[in-house]
């Protein structure tokens, strides 16, 4: 794989993103997210979690575990959310 | 300057002057302020990862709005601090004074805003209050149907919290303070003019302690025998799909807690106050009514935003002091033992001056007032000042 072979999609993350992160010294999921942007975009690390997982691994994690799921699942518009009945929530 | 920013490996020393509790905003600010100040021999124990607590899950906002002479004062200087962090610390903050534009929506609000007004402007503070129509000048997009009139301070900010925890964390190691992540500490023991702390990394004995431990310093607190009045309250967010720049400042309701800005990547940032069942445990779970709530209050007052797609929620511990305000210093009968929580969801945008007034303290400097106005005992001795400007 290339350096600049891309991670994630949505936030542009590439493996040397990636990468670089881990030589730092963080070692989990959830920081190489807070460091990169990895998996904020639109699909919220459905594409790019397990990539950036097994990278974790490679780099020595001991665990690797996905970082907490935000809801929703999908994109979805303020205006539906403002329409929906009160009793659902 | 290295662009390394490696963590501490391996256990913590077995001596040192001060271990800080915590490795959030507050007690990294206060790390690397001591560092600054020659004062090295510093631990810093954070349980998880950097940015895990609140200092990774809030808004991001800075201002200088307050309803105390205090509070103004001190978001004064932490703003000039914020300012110059970039440069000072190496790293972008994404720092942008877009001002806060806040609502008020009938006239009991007006006269709290023009009392805040007239206080901030006592102090320098440029706040001035406009009309709907001048509000509606600065947002267009703003309904102002429900809109009685706002106040506005141009200096007033955000800023993206991550980087912020990152360089500080970065310029205390350089210095050599140790920063511990995935380390508990497990108890307190007093004794040998200090303090033994165990934690999960192997034992540390210190001179000094400082508890910033966020919404989790009530349960540290309890391991020296302390009892904290602060409470945690879950706060929760929502970040949507990133649009192109529109929004120049934080827009706050005051009646609703409503708060919204658009980041340095185009999203925006919202959150509101939703009532929820506070047992004293932190609860850090997403609810649906939180975005059925902000989303009806936010379309009723900026209808564009409609069509805008929710990416992502998720809920950040607010560190709730009863009078609104923070908790520090020493306990009674706990010398030594400093605290510096209770900043009720702002700790993040006082953490740069409350950093620098702590080390300018333990570093034999003057005691600033706030440490006397903030100290605990005042609920007992039932001497409090309430601050209004709580936002969320």
């Amino acid at each position: 794989m290339a350096a600049k072979t891309i991670v994630c999609r949505c936030e542009d993350v590439t493996l040397a993103d990636v990468e670089h992160t881990l030589a730092l010294g963080y070692r989990s999921v959830e920081e190489v997210k807070r460091y990169t942007g990895l998996g904020t975009g639109p699909c919220q690390g459905k594409e790019c979690m397990l990539a950036c997982a097994l990278l974790c691994l490679r780099a020595g994690a001991e665990h690797a575990e996905p970082f907490t799921s935000r809801p929703p699942v999908g994109p979805i518009s303020l205006g539906a959310l403002a329409r929906a009945d009160e009793e659902a929530s | 300057m290295k662009r390394e920013l490696k963590p501490t490996a391996g256990p913590p020393k077995r001596a040192c002057d001060i271990a800080i509790i915590g490795g959030g905003v507050m007690g990294l600010a206060i790390a690397y302020q001591l560092a600054r100040r020659g004062c090295t021999d510093v631990v810093v124990l954070e349980r998880g990862y950097l940015a895990q607590g609140a200092s990774g899950r809030n808004g991001g906002g800075v201002r200088m709005q307050w309803s105390t002479e205090m509070n103004v004062r001190l978001m004064q200087e932490s703003i000039e601090l914020c300012r110059h962090f970039a440069q000072e610390i190496g790293v972008n903050v994404w720092f942008r004074q877009g001002g806060y534009l806040f609502l008020a929506r009938n006239e009991s609000e007006r006269a709290r805003m023009e009392r805040n007004v007239a206080l901030q402007n006592k102090f320098g503070v440029p706040t001035r209050m406009l009309s709907a129509e001048e509000a509606r000048a600065i947002v267009p997009e703003l309904d102002i149907r429900q809109v009685a009139c706002a106040c506005y301070n141009p200096k007033d900010g955000v800023l993206f919290p991550w980087p912020f925890l990152w360089g500080y964390a970065h310029q205390a190691l350089e210095r050599g303070v140790e920063v511990h992540l995935f380390t508990n500490v497990e108890s307190i023991e007093r004794g040998g003019g200090g303090f033994l702390l165990r934690t999960s990394k192997g034992d540390v004995r210190a001179k000094r302690v400082i508890n910033a431990a966020g919404a989790w310093s009530p349960e540290t607190a309890r391991l020296i025998g302390v009892e904290l009045p602060n409470r945690p309250h879950r706060h929760e967010i929502l970040s949507t799909e990133p649009l192109k720049p529109f929004l120049t400042p934080m827009v706050s309701v005051l009646s609703s807690g409503l708060y919204f800005s658009q980041s340095m990547r185009g999203e925006i940032v919202t959150g509101i106050s939703v009532e929820d069942h506070d047992d004293g445990s932190i609860k850090l779970g997403s609810r649906l009514k939180f975005l059925t709530t902000l989303a009806r209050e936010l379309v009723a007052l900026v209808p564009r935003l409609a069509e805008v797609k929710v990416l992502r929620q998720w809920a950040g511990p607010y560190d709730v002091s009863p009078d609104g305000k923070a908790i520090l210093g020493e306990p009674p009968g706990v010398p030594g033992f400093f605290l510096a929580c209770g900043f009720v969801g702002h700790g993040f945008m006082m953490a740069p001056v409350i950093g620098k007034l702590y080390a300018e303290w333990l570093t034999g400097g003057a005691k600033h007032e706030v440490f006397e106005q903030c100290r605990l005992s005042r609920f007992a001795e039932g001497t409090v000042e309430r601050e209004d400007m709580i936002l969320g």
